[in-house]
């Protein structure tokens, strides 16, 4: 039964593209065939952290308005056989996104993947409306930063009463908690919130935690998904929540500030 | 200045203390003059939820009557709404001649709407069929039982009775009430008990740490209630007067 999963957060800039990029290739390499939809009209950027500007013939409206098909428009990842990418539009803006489209398009999805990954743009309008209207699972990114906080509890408000199967009446999203950018170091000295302050104001189930790490940022500018960096935090981060969303049970790491060595502390910035 | 500071008398005991409130009141907002019509269709909803129509406080809305319809009779007007149970404070109007009637009349005049009112839901029709005898207690209002999160931005109203929330209420949350409201989650939102008036509603709360709590009106704030020790202790809120008590549970 292939799966609806929304990567959302209401704010921006918290990291839902790397997130959607990463998550998606997480579940494509554990063998189950992905796609991942930039929901972003307007202000594409999946198809940068996943390398494959390049190649964008056809957009998620083309085939929403019928003037391309879904295997014209998929593109394919150079990495993984079972990896696929539908990228967002550059030209349009977000109300050329039709609920009616939107849903046929991903029910044509569900039908050859196993999982569809819906990169949702910020905000709570229209393209984040469609993003998760959808959804059997939502990822809810967080930075451990209040109005970051704020704008997901906000959103969990609007996964619970305004998608398809809140107004059916159907099973509840489920609902996952992924904190970005946390920094355990900013934590311990009182600078940013911690995990255990996130979950009790968000009351969210903790899928994962990943740190601040600059092979984010390095991923991003190669267009690489981070979680294909298994050297870094970040990524290994990231392949621990893709175990977790997948029912695994895996200890959550990074969480406490590392202890530097003596050379380290003499030669080591900060 | 000099002969102000002589005539005061500091040592006295202040006779009154003004203070700000909150208050759900109806606007009958008027869309024609004709008065017939507005007796016959008052009539019609008094006959849905006559509890709703008993001594309700009113403000009258002129300010919506298109230009094109003639002078308001308002104490013909005010006549009508009385006999249906609704009692004028005020009108709000901005054509001068309605001014001048309430203030002939000595009626405050507000000045003409903003945004901020909701169309009011009348509780659900009484009687769909034909009952031979009308009850004689008003039917108990069930209590609205929530088990999920109250997210910020989201609202609930417990219309007629008590609210439950068995879960958290986030920041920006509303709870609305016109019984008691009962949290046993982190309280971090608004809650707002007694909306229609009822100073004997309460607030308890397992962790008080609420944005705003609110009996009949009579609120504070939560710059208010930090101050308070016991901020994040479960308490209740209750009125006496108008003072809101919070003590320990």
């Amino acid at each position: 039964m292939a799966k609806i999963l929304v990567v959302t957060s209401g704010k921006g800039g918290v990291g839902k593209t790397t997130t959607s990029a990463a998550i998606g290739t997480g579940l494509a390499l554990r063998g189950h065939k992905t796609v991942i939809v930039d929901f972003d009209v307007g202000l594409r950027n999946l198809d940068l952290i996943m390398g494959c500007e390049r190649r964008v013939v056809y957009d998620f409206v083309n085939v929403v308005n019928g003037e391309a098909n879904l295997q014209q428009a998929l593109i394919k990842d150079k990495r993984l056989e079972n990896l696929y990418v539908l990228a967002a539009s550059q030209t349009r803006d977000k109300d050329a996104l039709t609920q009616e489209g939107v849903e046929k398009v991903l029910m044509e999805l569900k039908d050859t993947f196993d999982y569809v990954v819906c990169d949702s743009p910020a905000g709570i309008e229209k393209g984040a409306h469609l993003a998760m209207y959808f959804a059997d699972e939502a990822i809810v990114v967080t930075n451990p930063e209040v109005s970051s906080v704020r704008d997901s509890d906000r959103m969990l408000g609007l996964l619970a009463s305004k998608s398809r199967r809140a107004e059916k009446g159907e099973d509840p999203i489920k609902e996952h908690l992924l904190i970005t950018r946390y920094h355990p170091e900013r934590v311990s000295k009182g600078e940013m919130l911690g995990v255990e302050d996130v979950k009790e104001i968000l009351a969210v189930a903790l899928l994962g935690v990943i740190p601040e790490s600059q092979a984010v940022l390095k991923a991003s500018n190669q267009g690489v998904p981070v979680i294909l960096d298994d050297q870094s935090d970040a990524g290994q981060a990231y392949s621990d929540t893709v175990d977790r969303l997948l029912g695994k049970t895996v200890e959550h790491r990074f969480l406490d500030v590392q202890k530097k060595g003596f050379f380290e502390r003499l030669f080591g910035g900060n | 200045m000099q002969t102000m500071s002589q005539t005061q008398t500091p040592d006295q005991e202040p006779v009154f203390q003004l203070k700000g409130s909150m208050l759900a009141i109806t606007v009958l907002e008027l869309a024609q003059n004709n008065l017939e019509g507005l007796d016959r269709q008052l009539a019609a909803k008094v006959a849905q939820a006559p509890n709703f129509f008993s001594n309700t406080p009113l403000v009258l809305a002129l300010d919506k009557l298109p230009p094109s319809e003639g002078a308001v009779d308002l104490p013909g007007l005010m006549r009508v709404c009385r006999q249906h149970g609704l009692r004028t404070l005020a009108i709000r109007a901005s054509r001068i001649e309605d001014i001048a009637a309430a203030i002939a009349i000595d009626l405050p005049v507000l000045p003409p709407s903003g945004a901020r009112e909701r169309p009011v839901e009348l509780p659900e029709p009484v009687v769909e069929k034909k009952k031979p005898e009308p009850p004689a207690e008003p039917a108990v209002k069930p209590t609205k039982i929530i088990t999920s999160p109250v997210r910020g931005g989201q609202q609930i109203y417990a219309q007629g009775g008590d609210l439950v929330v068995i879960s958290s209420v986030s920041p920006g949350a509303e709870l609305l009430a016109d019984g008691n409201i009962h949290v046993y989650g982190a309280m971090r939102g608004r809650a707002l008990a007694g909306i229609k008036g009822n100073t004997k509603a309460r607030i308890f709360c397992q962790q008080m740490t609420a944005e705003l709590v609110s009996i009949a009106g009579q609120y504070k704030v939560s710059e208010d209630l930090r101050r308070d020790p016991l901020w994040g202790a479960g308490v209740q809120v209750s009125l006496s007067g108008d003072v809101l008590n919070i003590t320990r549970l």
